[in-house]
């Protein structure tokens, strides 16, 4: 198990890591999120020792590990760009870690075609670096950090430098090749759908330390800070009054900050006498509804992403509609209140 | 097009190809004199001689990469404060007269009592060569290394380590095999330069090391063997055109393999690995330097003296005029030197970049070779060659002035071209479209855009071939000696060559006064514009 406690790192103008705690269990994929510049990357650097931490201490199963050098730490760690030796071929690029450990050429052969095999570039051994892909170097780089076993696996921004598509089936494969060898892992990113993919739990970052960390279901659901839940894509984060009013009315919830999550919403329907008829349509206009003008509209595929604006205020929202809307149109929603996370703070404004 | 090619093809056909020719045909036993090349590989002692050259400059450039290389290292990989600055001190010492970097190693030796005849004794040996070479030689791998290391992408290193190399195994399987183009590029380059020397050699390795060049010398001017000379010099010649060839195909690989992706480190501080590196530099490089001027003010007796500055106003016997005329003379030859060296070198570089645009690579990099080649031949070669062709009306080497700046500016030419070329080959055509797109005519766009880069190229191409002029000694040895054509590194020369406290003290006072004036020239140069273009 990993523990990171205290751990500070600052250099001469900025703070990268500002006394953060982390804990990886053994065999755990932990995905680390956070925007640019908020100390992921200075993170990887200094579990593996190639950075200096100013205070505080990284453990591998209660062993302290600061005299210990990045050499004899066995941990991997893949950068975004690949780094791959371009002076030697792929046999020779992800047997390094081998020859390092002073594996003899038969055992070293031997693995080197398994891990090939196992992110499927088997028969590659001979190809220069030269003429790979983007996604099959990725895999290159891949396939060398996991072929000398490391206790732990650290992958900054593995899938960063490949085009959209070619990231979602890789991201996907990724987690795959983790499970399959069971190595922990330790995983930086700042797209949070790679992130929700790829691990077990994900740890959000800011400013040097773990903001938020838990399963990607509970983070999302419930990302408790207004900067967390705008990175993480929420967009209707709403300030409530003491009396649960809103810009378009009222919330049968505690006054404060909610964020209303875009699943949250489910158009009344006019037409359909489903939901007029419900015993509780006085509660439809008082509380947990709202009626609004469509100001913009999206075409998002499966459904629409409508932006509506509350009448008297300059409140927006998006909701994610199936059914499509006129601009100008007025149409009533119905909030689900299990859909309703309430944040801890005010918004800063920043996502 | 025309003119400028008329101007570069009379003035290097008069006063290089010509000259050069001269030797050649010479050499190879030509106009019916005996000897020739057969009679050179005949004799054991002009055998010895080139093999000497040879081993020497091989000595000297491992010498040179294995101190030097630690340095790059700390420059390229470690950001600290005055990073810049280390970098341009350590290249003064390229810059200084090779006379001066002689008198520096003979002022180290007196200073540290290495120069008697005990047995720690190294003046006069080869060590006094080899590590003349290596002070002289330092920047050349610090900055052709240190800028391609630099541009190395530092996490394939940190990728090592995380896989288990220690620093060593880093250094021997990641760094090592990706810094092979640069490191050949620079070992070819200060094998050029010690494979010529000229000066350094001369004096310091004393009347019984020589190398071809300084046999070259030997066997012109004090035993008046022309034919020798010029077969040596036949020998000298081919060599250097097959290292300048290898040094070229060198560089195209260095080109080819460059990275696109230019990342820089990450900011890391090794305190100790740095003191230390910082330590040697200015220890190699600092010490001679720091003697030379402390030896130019220690009178006979140990105290501290301005007189060996003020006794350069006066002349003595061994030179037809006085130390500080021969500075003045040196400074007035640099002038015009400078000037005719910017006017045929910047017609070159148009010449190259118009040919370029007109006829293709081949052809202009067939121009590139050609005009490089002077920046190889050995100043002595030209000297020799002066001797040979230069011997009536009008310019007669024996009476005409002239041809001291006159050879000095067939040696500056090249740094000229070296300089000017890259600078205006940097002005991106897009840039000069753009001016167009605003509006800006042809010869508008040109002036705007294709001037101010041309003004930077030439104030830093001439601050060059003056600099060059100031310390040129090769070509200037073979003019003979009259009181207008002594030039400082001349004096310099004889002063040092002759035994006694008051002559040395006054060498090493001209030697401080030199480096000075050299110095400032490459100072001013520099804040002109980044000096460090194409001469590397």
């Amino acid at each position: 198990m990993l523990t990171v406690t205290g751990a500070k790192v600052s250099f001469a103008d900025v703070v990268a890591l500002s006394g953060l705690d982390l804990q990886v269990a053994t065999g755990e994929i932990l995905a680390v999120l956070g925007p640019s510049g908020c100390g992921k990357s200075t993170l990887l650097r200094a579990i593996s020792g190639l950075q200096p931490l100013d205070d505080g201490e990284v453990r591998w199963n209660g062993e302290n590990l600061d005299a210990k050098p990045v050499h004899r730490r066995d941990f991997g760690l893949m950068f975004q760009e690949h780094a791959l030796f371009s002076h030697r071929d792929v046999a020779a690029n992800v047997a390094f870690g081998l020859h390092m450990k002073k594996l003899d050429a038969p055992r070293r052969d031997r693995r080197v075609e398994e891990v090939l095999d196992l992110v499927g570039l088997a028969g590659y051994q001979r190809r220069s670096i030269a003429t790979l892909s983007g996604g099959e170097a990725q895999r290159v780089a891949l396939a060398r950090s996991l072929a000398p076993e490391p206790r732990l696996l650290m992958l900054d921004e593995p899938l960063g430098s490949l085009d959209r598509p070619r990231r979602e089936q890789l991201t996907a494969e990724l987690r795959t090749v983790l499970r399959r060898v069971g190595v922990t892992a330790l995983h930086v990113t700042h797209d949070h759908d790679e992130a929700f993919a790829v691990a077990d739990r994900v740890a959000l970052m800011r400013a040097g330390q773990i903001a938020r960390i838990g399963t990607p279901a509970e983070v999302w659901r419930d990302p408790r800070q207004s900067n967390t839940a705008r990175f993480l894509g929420h967009t209707n984060l709403v300030n409530v009054g003491p009396r649960g009013e809103v810009p378009w009315g009222c919330l049968s919830v505690a006054a404060g900050r909610v964020l209303l999550r875009s699943d949250a919403f489910s158009r009344l329907n006019e037409a359909s006498p489903k939901f007029e008829a419900s015993t509780e349509s006085t509660d439809f206009t008082a509380t947990n509804s709202l009626t609004a003008t469509v100001s913009e509209v999206r075409f998002r595929g499966d459904r629409f992403e409508l932006v509506l604006s509350s009448d008297p205020g300059d409140c927006k929202l998006v909701v994610m509609d199936p059914q499509p809307a006129q601009v100008g149109e007025k149409l009533s929603y119905r909030l689900d209140p299990d859909r309703i996370a309430i944040l801890d703070d005010q918004d800063d404004g920043v996502a | 097009m025309l003119l400028p090619a008329g101007l570069v093809i009379l003035f290097m056909g008069l006063f290089f190809v010509w000259p050069v020719a001269a030797v050649i045909h010479r050499g190879f036993g030509g106009s019916g004199a005996a000897g020739g090349l057969g009679e050179v590989f005949a004799s054991p002692s002009h055998r010895s001689v080139i093999w000497f050259t040879f081993w020497q400059a091989a000595a000297s450039t491992a010498l040179t990469v294995a101190v030097a290389l630690p340095a790059a290292a700390a420059v390229a990989r470690l950001r600290f404060r005055g990073r810049r600055l280390v970098r341009a001190v350590a290249t003064v010492p390229f810059t200084l007269p090779t006379v001066v970097v002689a008198a520096a190693f003979e002022g180290t030796f007196d200073r540290l009592g290495l120069a008697g005849d005990g047995a720690l004794s190294l003046r006069h040996t080869i060590w006094a060569i080899l590590l003349a070479h290596m002070f002289f030689n330092y920047a050349v791998v610090l900055r052709i290394v240190g800028a391609h290391w630099e541009s190395l992408d530092a996490r394939v290193e940190d990728q090592a380590r995380v896989l288990g190399a220690s620093r060593f195994a880093v250094f021997r399987h990641v760094v090592l095999p990706r810094l092979a183009p640069s490191l050949a590029a620079a070992s070819a380059i200060v094998f050029l330069f010690s494979f010529t020397s000229f000066g350094v050699v001369l004096i310091l390795g004393g009347p019984t090391r020589a190398t071809i060049e300084t046999e070259i010398y030997r066997q012109a001017v004090v035993r008046l063997d022309l034919s020798v000379a010029a077969s040596l010099a036949v020998i000298q010649l081919a060599a250097v055109l097959a290292l300048v060839i290898v040094s070229i195909l060198l560089e195209r690989r260095r080109a080819s393999s460059a990275p696109a992706i230019v990342a820089a480190p990450a900011p890391r501080h090794r305190g100790i690995g740095l003191m230390f590196n910082l330590g040697v530099m200015g220890l190699v490089l600092g010490l001679p330097l720091a003697l030379l001027v402390e030896r130019s003010l220690i009178a006979g007796d140990g105290s501290y003296t301005l007189r060996h500055y003020s006794a350069m106003a006066q002349r003595v016997n061994l030179l037809p005029d006085t130390a500080l005329a021969a500075l003045a003379n040196s400074l007035q030859f640099a002038v015009p030197a400078a000037a005719l060296a910017l006017l045929v070198g910047g017609a070159a570089a148009i010449v190259v970049l118009r040919s370029a645009s007109l006829t293709g690579r081949t052809v202009a990099g067939l121009t590139d070779v050609t005009l490089t080649l002077p920046l190889g031949t050995s100043a002595v070669t030209v000297g020799l060659g002066f001797l040979l062709v230069l011997n009536r009306p009008p310019i007669d080497i024996r009476t005409a002035v002239i041809v001291v700046p006159i050879a000095h500016a067939v040696v500056g030419i090249p740094f000229v071209v070296r300089t000017l070329v890259p600078m205006l080959r940097s002005v991106s055509p897009r840039v000069r479209e753009a001016a167009a797109m605003l509006g800006a005519s042809p010869w508008r766009a040109r002036r705007e855009v294709d001037l101010p880069a041309a003004a930077r190229g030439a104030a830093v191409g001439a601050g060059f071939a003056f600099a060059v002029s100031l310390g040129e000694f090769g070509a200037t040895s073979f003019i003979p000696r009259r009181p207008e054509t002594l030039t400082a590194p001349l004096a310099l020369f004889r002063l040092l060559g002759t035994p006694g406290d008051a002559l040395r003290g006054q060498a090493m006072a001209l030697a401080v006064s030199l480096m000075v004036l050299t110095a400032l020239v490459v100072f001013l140069m520099d804040l002109w514009g980044d000096a460090r273009s194409g001469v590397f």
